[in-house]
């Protein structure tokens, strides 16, 4: 399959299990992969796995300046990024009476704030060439609401309504701007879930499964390719029928 | 036409695709030469770049004629 052959992809959060099923999945449809993320084992494991033609860059997206840098790093070495996808993310948990601003801070600065200052700079880069695909991906939860994570939906519901604002502001100078919505994907975000938790859950989805990382990654490579250059401003729920919205 | 008159003309001729005569100075990017909001940041950005200079924000809100570019980046390089 070479339906990003030639693409350049700039990747957030590359060594999760979501992260690197996204990038082995467009590896294997003929993208170039920047990928990045904040344990280096990780990074150069996965970089190792999927050959030397992609590149693996630390970077904390907690500091602006880190993200400056990313972006400059990347545009410089790959010439051009066709493909941003914003997949980094993190949760702190709690109620929120007895949540700490630091975690809700946090969660907002890594899954809200990045995704401002690195589209920014990146769709910069797009605008100049007239085409861009750019990915966030949001949640579930974004849409339904989910006691113990108001700093998390907050987050992911804020991504869609910034998607849409973008998509509006560059429609016309092919970028496209889209959101995936995960529902309960088999991933780390869940592990910390106990077996009632995921039960109740279970109950709640048609399909009665979890999700894998690569349903989530499959959407990515459509939205990421040219077969999606009449899809802006949208998000794709994939969810197994979770939530059908 | 100075040098920097030129330069400005050919990013603003070359940006909107419009005719050269239609680029003279009094001409409005948004009024008269079918410029949209995201047109005139792409050329305070492509000023930028030609001139090798920031155009901080508040000046960039100035600068909405070829002229008023023209002037601007001839302040600024002097």
């Amino acid at each position: 399959m070479t339906l990003l052959e030639g693409k350049t992809v700039l990747l957030t959060g590359s060594t999760g299990s979501l992260g690197s099923a996204i990038a082995r999945t467009l590896s294997s449809a003929g993208a170039r992969i920047a990928l990045t993320g904040t344990n280096n084992e990780k990074l150069n494991n996965l970089l190792m796995e999927l050959g030397s033609s992609h590149s693996a860059h630390s970077c904390d997206l907690s500091k602006f300046e880190e993200i400056d840098k990313l972006s400059d790093t990347v545009i410089e070495e790959f010439g051009s990024i066709d493909i941003l996808i914003n997949n980094a993310g993190v949760k702190k948990d709690d109620l929120l009476i007895r949540m700490k601003d630091d975690d809700w801070f946090n969660v907002i600065n890594i899954n809200l704030n990045s995704v401002y200052k690195l589209t920014k700079n990146i769709s910069k880069h797009m605008f100049k060439k007239r085409s861009g695909k750019i990915i966030s991906i949001s949640s579930v939860v974004g849409f339904s609401g989910n006691p113990g994570q108001t700093n998390y939906v907050s987050s992911k519901a804020a991504l869609v309504g910034f998607t849409k604002s973008l998509a509006m502001e560059v429609a016309t100078r092919g970028i496209n701007v889209n959101c995936i919505a995960p529902g309960m994907i088999d991933s780390e975000m869940i592990d910390s879930l106990n077996e009632k938790q995921k039960e109740n859950i279970l109950s709640r989805i048609p399909m009665a499964k979890l999700g894998s990382p690569e349903d989530i990654a499959n959407a990515c490579l459509f939205l990421g390719s040219d077969m999606s250059n009449y899809i802006t401003g949208q998000t794709i729920h994939v969810n197994g029928g979770m939530a059908m919205l | 036409m100075s040098d920097i008159a030129e330069r400005v003309k050919k990013i603003v001729v070359g940006h909107l695709g419009i005719e050269a005569d239609k680029a003279d100075e009094k001409a409005s990017f948004i009024d008269d030469l079918g410029a949209d909001s995201l047109d005139t940041v792409e050329l305070v950005m492509a000023f930028e770049e030609e001139f090798n200079c920031e155009i901080p924000d508040d000046a960039a809100e100035t600068i909405r004629t070829v002229g008023d570019a023209i002037s601007f980046l001839e302040k600024q390089q002097s």
